[in-house]
């Protein structure tokens, strides 16, 4: 059980995606989960070992650490990550259901069961509002939980058992800073992508519906 | 999840590729992706832990360090294979929209014959040309970006064995010594060496690519 099983998972809802959405899956595996894999995982591997406080004192490295990383950023981009792929399914699931449904009453009920129109078209535009607010709460979470996205070399801390106010030191904190502005760089790209999307589907199906609608008052 | 994916959707492109093309896949694959996940990540492996200053003041070795590799070589040129790659699946996307449109037309009565869809070796000609040039220019100027990035930060493609460096905390002019500088460095002008090919081979390629279409011009007038 691994990123493989995102990657199979996203790879079945590029069939039922519209071109944008496509780009969006690639963007996602592309700049995002293949950079969090090669590159950024390796970078916050040894971020407790690293982390230097200029103090003998027996538990105050540790108490420090989890005061200034409650979550770490690695973990919270991967959850980032599942969080955000996973409002795709519910089209899955729903296509699914339908090719179900016609297997059961053994007729054809849809033109086409992948085909975003009607039920499907809600779960997808659903889904689309579900990705984009779930990447906003957690941009802004990232925000809120490390005051901006900068990372600082020196952070002081007097938490019990320091004795008083001590040096910490961050291990590679530039190295962190540049990976986490590529994230809120992809994230922010991955916003866009998705409000576009859903504009354009709102728009290429409120003409559709304004059209039939003038025919029917034609006829 | 790992280089595996990229290796099999760039392997997709492989088939709509030039003779070029493909040669530069293959070097992309065996010279860059496998000695960078073979070789060169074990040797930048334990870069910060046997990165050693001359003084026992907590925290100095860690500023230091931030201060002298602001961005590891190996995640730069993670980042540069990523980046280099990427122009080809603009072609990718190209090849999969002409099949789509075919299937579609096939779909609403014409006669197109499926299996041959299916086999089909798609000539790079008209838009698809102009998408497959875009991307070999795309590519060239991300290698020369990455090969400038490098030299800037570095000062050069050489790793040396001593920095000094008296940054914050460190309480003077602190000698410290970067690990494995030889062989880093070989890695570094080897990597070097191999984008230069690669980008000869795109320019070679450019140059194919055009000169093909001015004689097919040149033929379509005569």
């Amino acid at each position: 059980m691994s990123w493989a099983f995102l990657r199979d998972l996203l790879s079945g809802v590029n069939k039922y995606s519209t071109g944008i959405g496509r780009i969006w899956v690639a963007v996602v595996f592309i700049f995002r989960l293949l950079v969090y894999v090669a590159a950024a995982e390796n970078i916050w591997k040894h971020e407790h070992d690293e982390f230097e406080c200029n103090i003998k004192q027996p538990g105050c490295e540790n108490v420090c650490f989890d005061h200034f990383f409650p979550v770490s950023h690695i973990r919270l981009w991967a959850l980032q990550l599942i969080m955000v792929s996973t409002p795709s399914l519910l089209v899955v699931f729903h296509v699914a259901y339908r090719e179900n449904r016609e297997k059961r009453h053994n007729q054809k009920l849809y033109r086409n069961p992948g085909k975003i129109d009607g039920g499907l078209l809600c779960t997808y535009l659903i889904s689309l509002i579900l990705k984009t607010g779930l990447e906003i709460v957690f941009l802004v979470l990232f925000y809120k939980l490390y005051d901006g996205f900068k990372i600082p070399r020196l952070v002081k801390c007097d938490i019990k058992p320091c004795p008083n106010t001590v040096d910490c030191y961050i291990s590679k904190p530039t190295e962190k800073m540049i990976f986490l502005y590529f994230l809120v760089a992809t994230s922010s790209l991955c916003i866009i992508l998705n409000l576009s999307e859903l504009s354009y589907l709102i728009f290429k199906y409120s003409i559709k519906c304004y059209l039939k609608r003038h025919m029917k008052k034609q006829q | 999840m790992d280089w595996g994916t990229l290796q099999g959707v760039l392997g997709g492109v492989n088939k709509h590729s030039t003779s070029i093309g493909k040669i530069w896949l293959t070097v992309l694959f065996i010279f860059r992706i496998m000695i960078l996940v073979v070789a060169a990540e074990r040797v930048w492996g334990d870069e910060q832990q046997d990165f050693v200053c001359n003084t026992l003041q907590p925290g100095c070795r860690n500023v230091c360090y931030d201060h002298f590799f602001p961005i590891s070589h190996i995640r730069l040129w993670a980042l540069q294979l990523i980046f280099v790659s990427t122009p080809a699946l603009l072609v990718a996307m190209h090849v999969a929209y002409t099949r789509h449109e075919k299937k579609r037309r096939f779909r609403n009565g014409e006669k197109i014959d499926i299996e041959e869809l299916k086999n089909e070796k798609i000539h790079i000609r008209g838009p698809l040309w102009w998408t497959y040039t875009s991307s070999i220019f795309f590519r060239i100027v991300f290698e020369a970006i990455f090969m400038y990035v490098f030299y800037y930060m570095y000062d050069g493609y050489q790793m040396p064995r001593l920095v000094k460096c008296d940054a914050w905390p460190c309480p003077n002019t602190v000698d410290c010594f970067v690990s494995r500088p030889t062989e880093k460095t070989t890695f570094t002008i080897f990597m070097l060496a191999v984008s230069g090919i690669c980008m000869m081979l795109n320019l070679a390629e450019l140059c194919y690519l055009v000169i093909k279409i001015c004689m097919k011009e040149s033929r379509k007038t005569t």
